[in-house]
């Protein structure tokens, strides 16, 4: 993975100083509030319900056992224990103090991390497909291209005071698990006639209230322009997006309400100013990024191999996990293997600091020492060798991140919600508990198929409710906190938004329109579909008969 | 008299007068101060009997006003000012990216309005050459905001080369 240089670690010294002496004087009532709000925000920092809340960048996913320890640290030396992963690859620590978050940018600084620019109206993590550079169906590597929009993107002078939040997802994979179409940019790398590789370009895509899907406004963009590109586009943004009304800022307003063709002829007349100029990509420098990024010392393997072949056909504990958290790599003898972090009873995406630790352990002995972090707030180990899966999976177990449910019903994306976040509506973590007790057996699940449940506590979407095969929506009605169901998303290369089933439902009602919902699938459903095929065959009304009938 | 500071972080006295977005041409001439920093309708009217009347002229544009507006008559103001609302807008960093890319601008950039010591170092790398401060008092203080990095990842006005050329280079 990238190391840092001498550059990087001074600027983020300096950006640790810098956020210390704004501490101090926010403390010492030299800053106000309203000033001080923006510093924290583009470091990390919001206040939550019960305490601050601070969040860690892992750029695109990536992560070393030795930072993984340095977080287990953090979250014993400085909160309570355990920490969160988000829904767009990093990490949250619920419960730091304001006035030791400086210490804790310190520490992270150590091991080449930060929270720079992971909330706040500027341009957040750039994320993508957690199993680039390993995914068997791979078009080209996306990382070292997060790396260099990691580097533009970072104290960017022009556009730390954009309108509203930006996010850029890219992705190289054929199957898209980076939801790049619900970005503000979204890159898909591609390949031209002769080889080169160059980006399709999505603008204007995202969720929250208004949740728009990214239109194409470059077909191919060589990779030499990426960087200028951004910029052209970030500017007619940061000068026209609109700030008048916070919930109509996004880019993807603007590019409504402008048109795309009209958008795109903007970004195209302001890009003729810098195209070809200082900000142009070399050959060197995407050749240093890549280094990177090369293979680690694979062995040369068989792709089969007869331990784990008896072990199969015995265990069938180890046989659901092997078909489910188990996927296929670019090199014979080895496997991509997913830590579910959705064991029935856990948060979503809650890690404790011994697992944590036990995990980093785990990286180190069976994954070259590194490993990811996914936007469905899981972990992943992408460089197991096949022959070491049996002894990974019982390890695994002691810790309780064997949960075979990669991909099913149970593998929830949830938000934190009403229990910490103080936007939320309504909690989120429960529901997903009392959905995941319901259906909590693999040969159930296993029947159901691949599914994405994805709930959000508010219309901001954190949960990525719309992009859910079903989405859940945490609404207030009354003082009360209730649920709107939604059907048909996904977040695949084939994008579709949610529309809603009807009216919402209480808490303790959801389980059971769950389970309605799933009978009505299983009726209607035709040999080796999924539920969004089955979904968008047959429609939303079969499934708003059944769950809204009427009791006689 | 009040001060502002400059790219070197010296505190300079500042003798301009600022004047609001409905100042009308005769109020501007009969004016008591001599150097006066207006509106730009009031500029794009009247710049050229402005110029002429002895007095010190510069121009300010809010963060709804362009670049473009400005352009052809940019050399002949004092300065260009270009006003934060709010520190939150951040319009006027591109807007001064334009004025020193796309139009060539190489006079002096002033921010005004709510410009805080927190934002000047990105301030000076969109190519400001001035800053009025919100809050006047600690400047000495203020100004190693302006020094808060010592380089940048990205070509900037200030340093078109970006980071990655300059360690090739």
């Amino acid at each position: 993975m990238y190391q840092y240089d001498e550059y990087d670690h001074q600027m983020l010294a300096e950006r640790v100083a810098q956020y210390r002496d704004q501490t101090r004087r926010f403390l010492a009532g030299e800053l106000e509030s309203a000033q001080f709000l923006p510093l924290r925000l583009q470091n990390g920092l919001y206040i939550q319900r019960l305490a601050p809340m601070l969040r860690v960048a892992i750029p695109y996913g990536c992560l070393s056992a030795v930072q993984l320890r340095k977080l287990a640290w953090i979250s014993r030396h400085f909160d309570k224990g355990y920490a969160h992963f988000s829904t767009r690859q990093n990490i949250q620590f619920n419960w730091p103090k304001l006035e030791e978050v400086p210490d804790i940018l310190e520490e992270l600084a150590k091991v080449q991390m930060h929270a720079i620019q992971t909330s706040g109206n500027c341009i957040r993590n750039t994320t993508t497909d957690q199993f680039a550079g390993v995914a068997s169906d791979e078009l080209e590597d996306s990382r070292p291209w997060c790396e260099i929009i990691r580097q533009w993107s970072t104290f960017h002078p022009e556009f730390a005071h954009l309108p509203r939040k930006f996010k850029i997802a890219v992705c190289g994979t054929r199957k898209d698990q980076a939801a790049t179409q619900v970005h503000d940019i979204g890159l898909y790398l591609r390949k031209d006639a002769n080889g080169e590789t160059g980006f399709q370009v999505l603008v204007g895509g995202g969720l929250g209230r208004t949740p728009v899907i990214g239109q194409v406004i470059r077909e191919f963009l060589p990779w030499q322009h990426l960087l200028s590109y951004l910029d052209a586009i970030m500017r007619i943004y940061n000068l026209e997006g609109r700030r008048d009304n916070k919930y109509k800022a996004r880019i993807k307003i603007l590019v409504k309400e402008l048109g795309i063709d009209t958008f795109r002829e903007k970004v195209e007349q302001e890009w003729q100013h810098s195209i070809n100029g200082p900000a142009t990509l070399t050959l060197d420098e995407v050749s240093r990024c890549k280094a990177f990024f090369t293979d680690p010392a694979y062995e040369e393997l068989e792709d089969s191999n007869k331990a784990v072949q008896d072990r199969l056909g015995s265990d069938l504990l180890f046989s659901h996990w092997m078909e489910r958290n188990v996927a296929a790599h670019k090199k014979p003898g080895y496997r991509i293997v997913t830590l579910c972090l959705k064991a029935t009873g856990n948060a979503p995406g809650d890690i404790t600091a011994e697992q944590m630790e036990f995990v980093a352990d785990l990286a180190e002995k069976f994954s070259f020492a590194e490993l990811r972090v996914t936007h469905e707030q899981n972990l992943v180990l992408t460089d197991v060798r096949l022959a070491d899966t049996p002894a990974l999976f019982d390890a695994l177990k002691q810790e309780y991140l064997a949960t075979p449910y990669t991909g099913l019903l149970n593998d929830i994306i949830c938000c934190p919600g009403g229990d910490f976040c103080s936007l939320a509506n309504a909690k989120s973590i429960p529901i997903a508990e009392s959905i995941q007790r319901r259906f909590d057996n693999f040969e159930v699940q296993r029947k159901i198929g691949n599914i994405t449940l994805n709930i959000s506590g508010c219309m901001n979407a954190c949960g990525h409710h719309h992009v859910g095969n079903i989405g859940i929506l945490g609404v207030d009605k009354k003082g009360e906190e209730f649920y709107q169901v939604t059907l048909g998303g996904s977040s695949d290369h084939d994008t579709s938004l949610g529309k809603v089933l009807g009216p919402a439902f209480a808490q303790d009602e959801i389980p059971e329109v769950i389970s309605k919902i799933l009978d009505v699938f299983e009726v209607h459903r035709q040999e080796g579909e999924n539920f969004i095929e089955t979904f968008r065959r047959i429609g939303m009304d079969p499934f708003k008969e059944r769950v809204y009938a009427k009791v006689d | 008299m009040p001060k502002l500071i400059d790219l070197q972080g010296q505190v300079l006295d500042n003798p301009w007068v600022l004047l609001e977005k409905d100042t009308a041409a005769d109020m501007a001439a009969s004016h008591e101060s001599m150097h006066l920093i207006v509106p730009l309708q009031l500029w794009l009217s009247s710049f050229e009997s402005l110029t002429g009347s002895g007095k010190q002229i510069a121009v300010w544009l809010d963060s709804d006003e362009t670049a473009g507006s400005i352009a052809d008559s940019a050399d002949k103001a004092a300065f260009i000012a270009l006003n934060f609302p709010g520190f939150m807008d951040g319009r006027a960093y591109s807007t001064a990216v334009a004025l020193r890319k796309h139009h060539g601008f190489t006079g002096e950039i002033r921010a005004i309005g709510d410009v805080l010591r927190d934002q000047l170092f990105y301030m000076r790398r969109c190519g400001f050459s001035t800053f009025d401060l919100k809050d006047s008092v600690k400047l000495e203080d203020a100004c190693k905001g302006l020094k808060d990095f010592s380089t940048s990842y990205t070509s900037t006005t200030e340093e078109p080369l970006p980071l990655f050329k300059r360690k090739q280079a």
